[in-house]
């Protein structure tokens, strides 16, 4: 298991430094600069911002000093867009808020997601079942970005319950439309992997055996049907928990959490090219990382995985 | 987004020549007897993105520069109506020709208790023209005059050589290169606010986080939370703390505007921006709430006037003519728009302090006349059914540039049959692409960045960096260089104005106002302020 280990992790360190390069050159080939706006600089001034930020070296330069940087001195640089501010303070600001709410989304998604899925399956055809799918086809056709909204309608406005944005260090007030409206989506996912791979195990032979030692009923679900229905649940979830902790675009910006999901987008609109870097090896090392722990995962819970 | 800075610059404003000492009553929140005040005096601003910087050397857009000038405070502020009042300096002098402006500074102190010296504007204006700063704002001394300051920021000076130098603690002096009379406003800029020594060397780059960063405005910083809010406190070593009301200032980042609203209908915001199309409901069902105040900021198309341009029919000033005719703005401002704005036939504002209005001809026409004409020029041109003409127009994404594009494209092609293919880009890839000049027709917006007419007419200057469309006009280049040291400019930017809207380089479609709801309970808004410049320190909020 450890060499396993040990053998991934030396796959991901060329698959980071693959990342950063395509990175690098694909947002220089995007037209603009960090430093366009609506008033054009005079050539003096933006020669000397070009020389500030070190845009006046050859490229192939920005992008090894960029490197020894984040490797010699875990230095992503100085923000373009957001000047007295280096891209480590953006991260180290954004990322515990997307974190707490990713969580918690994760946690509501993964727990209703499942239990949702289990009822579906076992009481197929039943009012659970239909009301199971009813709510998980709703939250599918219903983006986040309509959903929040929604909820800010009823639970704002309406009701009078809940703020209808900011973030406040994550008092739980805050937290909740942002967990309800990232969750949704995934919690709807995760309830339709979870049934239909439950119905399958349901209909297997190993379990009409249990079935006919005359085990009661939920027994065979929890000890026998649940741990082989979660191995598509598992795979899936890995990615999920990373896209989750990362946050989203649009709960950030809706409810203005500060959250780091905004600066995928933003940066990119920026041009702000050592964020863009900067929140592009986050998620490219949480991926590679949230992608080790499911192989391992799965290697628990199916031996046959391990050989 | 864009700057507008906070500088007004009505010429005719500062009358006093010689060497007058000048002083002013400052500008406080003027608290009428009898007003109850509300028990919280909190006051939480909408902005649109993140705070950009809070350096007053390098701030750049609109709502930071609110931030910086509740933090900071330059030698003159603004009053209501946009009139320079003292700030860090009591009185200035002046000599005959308006070269030299020598400023005598209050007694008056940092957030750390340190007196603000005059060197302390020295440092900083140093370090804004600093090629090592890379400020995008280091041109802006250079543009009201500061002696070297552009030969400083191409790297021919070192920034010592800067015009400014204190006399001793309490005396700035400033040389000018060229005579501003109205050089007291610039001062307001945030470019020109003093930044302190010694808290700037100690701390480097990372001086103006909360635990570090040393103010002299009315306000401190107590947090600063990129995309969420930053929280000022009322600074209590404030030289005028004894007047201001309010506590504190939340400036809320709300991207969405709609979202913006319903804030601010559940009371989490008391200023917010209303969208476009929603201002009439807004008023009919808030109408204290509600307001449209002019703004000095021109909504209009560059047509590429270079040899780039690929369509030929665009060449004609004909077609150009029959285009703008075609286009009515009434129907832009009162069906799309629904904000007050104001249909623009010329380019200037008529809100600009000191501009006269131009008698533009298209302007007393009706919109049938307008009609009729465009379809004669048209004719004129040689174009027509067998032969339409067909350009592309870009923008950058929105919801309103989508909606008046749309509208456009569908009065051209009823009246005229012109096709009118739209193209729409991020942000970004617009600014390059009217750089290069890869474009036929382009949407393209302009703020003052200060209140007078040459920040407007100069955009037709042929060397201008922002002159988007190309327009290159021997006689308009003369006159731009005769209205700046002319007695009567408005004569010269009259004329201006009347040959842009003959060669049509542009088409001008409105004048924006400033669209908002303002919770009632919020006094001392500078309403007339056509630049919106407010200070916390000028606010207060009224109880019930």
């Amino acid at each position: 298991m450890l060499l396993f280990i040990l053998k991934r992790l030396a796959i991901a360190i060329p698959t980071l430094l693959v990342l950063i390069v395509l990175s690098f050159f694909l947002m220089k080939m995007a037209p603009g600069n960090p430093f366009t706006g609506e008033k054009n600089l005079p050539r003096d001034v933006l020669a000397n911002i070009y020389a500030r930020y070190g845009l006046d070296k050859p490229e192939w330069q920005q992008l090894v000093e960029y490197v020894w940087n984040i490797v010699a001195h875990f230095d992503f640089g100085p923000s373009f867009k957001y000047k007295d501010r280096s891209v480590n303070d953006i991260i180290a600001q954004g990322f515990p808020v997307t974190l707490t709410y990713g969580f918690w989304a994760f946690i509501v998604s993964a727990v209703v997601g499942i239990s949702m899925g289990v009822i579906a399956a076992v009481k197929q055809n039943s009012w659970a079942d239909y009301l199971a799918v009813g709510v998980t086809i709703g939250a599918q056709v219903v983006p986040n970005f309509v959903l929040a909204p929604i909820l800010v309608l009823i639970f704002t406005l309406w009701l009078h319950w809940l703020p209808g944005g900011g973030w406040n260090d994550g008092k739980w007030p805050y937290v909740i439309m942002p967990v309800i409206a990232l969750s949704a989506t995934y919690l709807a996912n995760i309830a339709r992997i979870t049934r239909s791979s439950m119905l399958e195990v349901l209909h297997s032979n190993f379990i009409r055996t249990a079935r006919a030692k005359g085990l009661p009923g939920y027994k065979v679900v929890i000890k026998h049907a649940l741990k082989p229905a979660l191995l598509p649940v598992v795979s899936y979830l890995g990615p999920v928990f990373v896209g989750m902790i990362t946050g989203s675009v649009v709960v950030d910006l809706y409810f203005s959490t500060g959250g780091i999901g905004q600066w995928f987008v933003n940066s990119a609109l920026n041009r702000d090219y050592s964020t863009i870097l900067g929140v592009t090896v986050l998620l490219g090392a949480l991926t590679i990382a949230g992608n080790l722990v499911v192989d391992v995962l799965y290697a628990w819970i199916d031996p046959k995985i391990r050989y | 987004m864009k700057l507008q800075a906070i500088l007004g610059a009505a010429a005719v404003a500062v009358t006093l020549l010689g060497t007058t000492a000048l002083t002013m009553p400052a500008f406080a929140a003027s608290v009428p007897d009898g007003t109850k005040l509300a028990a919280d005096q909190t006051f939480n601003y909408r902005v649109l993105d993140n705070i950009n910087s809070l350096d007053p050397d390098i701030v750049e857009d609109v709502d930071t520069s609110y931030v910086v000038g509740n933090l900071f405070e330059g030698l003159y502020n603004e009053d209501a109506k946009g009139n320079p009042v003292p700030g860090a300096a009591e009185s200035y002098d002046v000599n005959a020709d308006n070269t030299v402006f020598t400023f005598h500074l209050r007694d008056a102190v940092w957030s750390n208790g340190d007196p603000v010296k005059a060197s302390d504007f020295v440092y900083s204006w140093r370090r804004a023209v600093d090629p090592k700063t890379g400020s995008n704002y280091s041109y802006f001394p250079g543009l009201v005059g500061v002696k070297n300051a552009d030969d400083i920021v191409a790297g021919k000076l070192p920034p010592d050589q800067l015009g400014v130098k204190a006399i001793d603690d309490k005396t700035l002096e400033v040389d000018l290169n060229k005579s501003v009379p109205y050089f007291v406003r610039t001062t307001a800029h945030a470019t020109l606010f003093p930044v302190p020594e010694a808290v700037v060397e100690k701390f480097g780059n990372d001086w103006t986080k909360p635990e570090n960063i040393v103010g002299n405005g009315a306000y401190v910083l107590a947090e600063n939370k990129p995309g969420e809010r930053v929280t000022l406190k009322r600074n209590p070593k404030y030289w005028d703390d004894a007047k201001t009301v309010l506590n504190t200032i939340n400036f809320l980042t709300i991207n969405d505007e709609n979202q913006g609203v319903t804030r601010y209908l559940s009371g989490e915001v008391d200023q917010t921006d209303v969208p476009a199309g929603q201002y009439p409901s807004m008023k009919q069902k808030y109408p204290d709430e509600a307001h449209s105040v002019p703004q000095l900021c021109t909504y209009y198309f560059d047509i590429n006037m270079t040899d780039k341009q690929p369509v030929e029919a665009l060449k004609d000033v004909r077609v150009r003519e029959a285009i703008s005719m075609a286009i009515d703005r009434d129907v832009i401002v009162n069906n799309v728009l629904q904000g007050g704005q104001i249909p623009a036939y010329f380019f200037t504002p008529p809100a600009t302090a000191g501009f006269k209005a131009p008698d533009v001809e298209m302007a007393k026409m009706s919109q049938a006349d307008r009609d009729a004409k465009a379809k004669q020029l048209l004719a004129d041109a040689g174009y027509g059914p067998d032969k339409p003409v067909s350009f592309t127009y870009v923008y950058n994404t929105s919801e309103a540039h989508k909606k008046i594009a749309t509208v456009v494209s569908q009065m051209l092609k009823e009246k005229l049959g012109i096709n009118m293919t739209l193209q729409d880009m991020e942000f970004a890839t617009l600014l390059d692409k009217r750089h290069q000049r890869d474009f036929e027709v382009s949407r393209d917006a302009w703020c003052g960045d200060y209140n007078e007419a040459s920040t407007f007419e100069g955009l037709m200057d042929s060397t201008s960096s922002q002159n988007n469309s190309g327009y290159s006009n021997p006689d308009v280049d003369k006159w731009l260089k005769e209205s700046s040291t002319s007695a009567d400019p408005n004569q010269q930017y009259l004329q201006i104005e009347q040959q842009v809207a003959k060669d049509i380089p542009i088409i001008p479609i409105y004048f924006y106002t400033k669209v908002f709801l303002q919770k009632t309970d919020v006094k001392g808004w500078p309403y007339d302020n056509v630049e919106q410049v407010w200070y916390g320190k000028d606010l207060y909020k009224t109880a019930g």
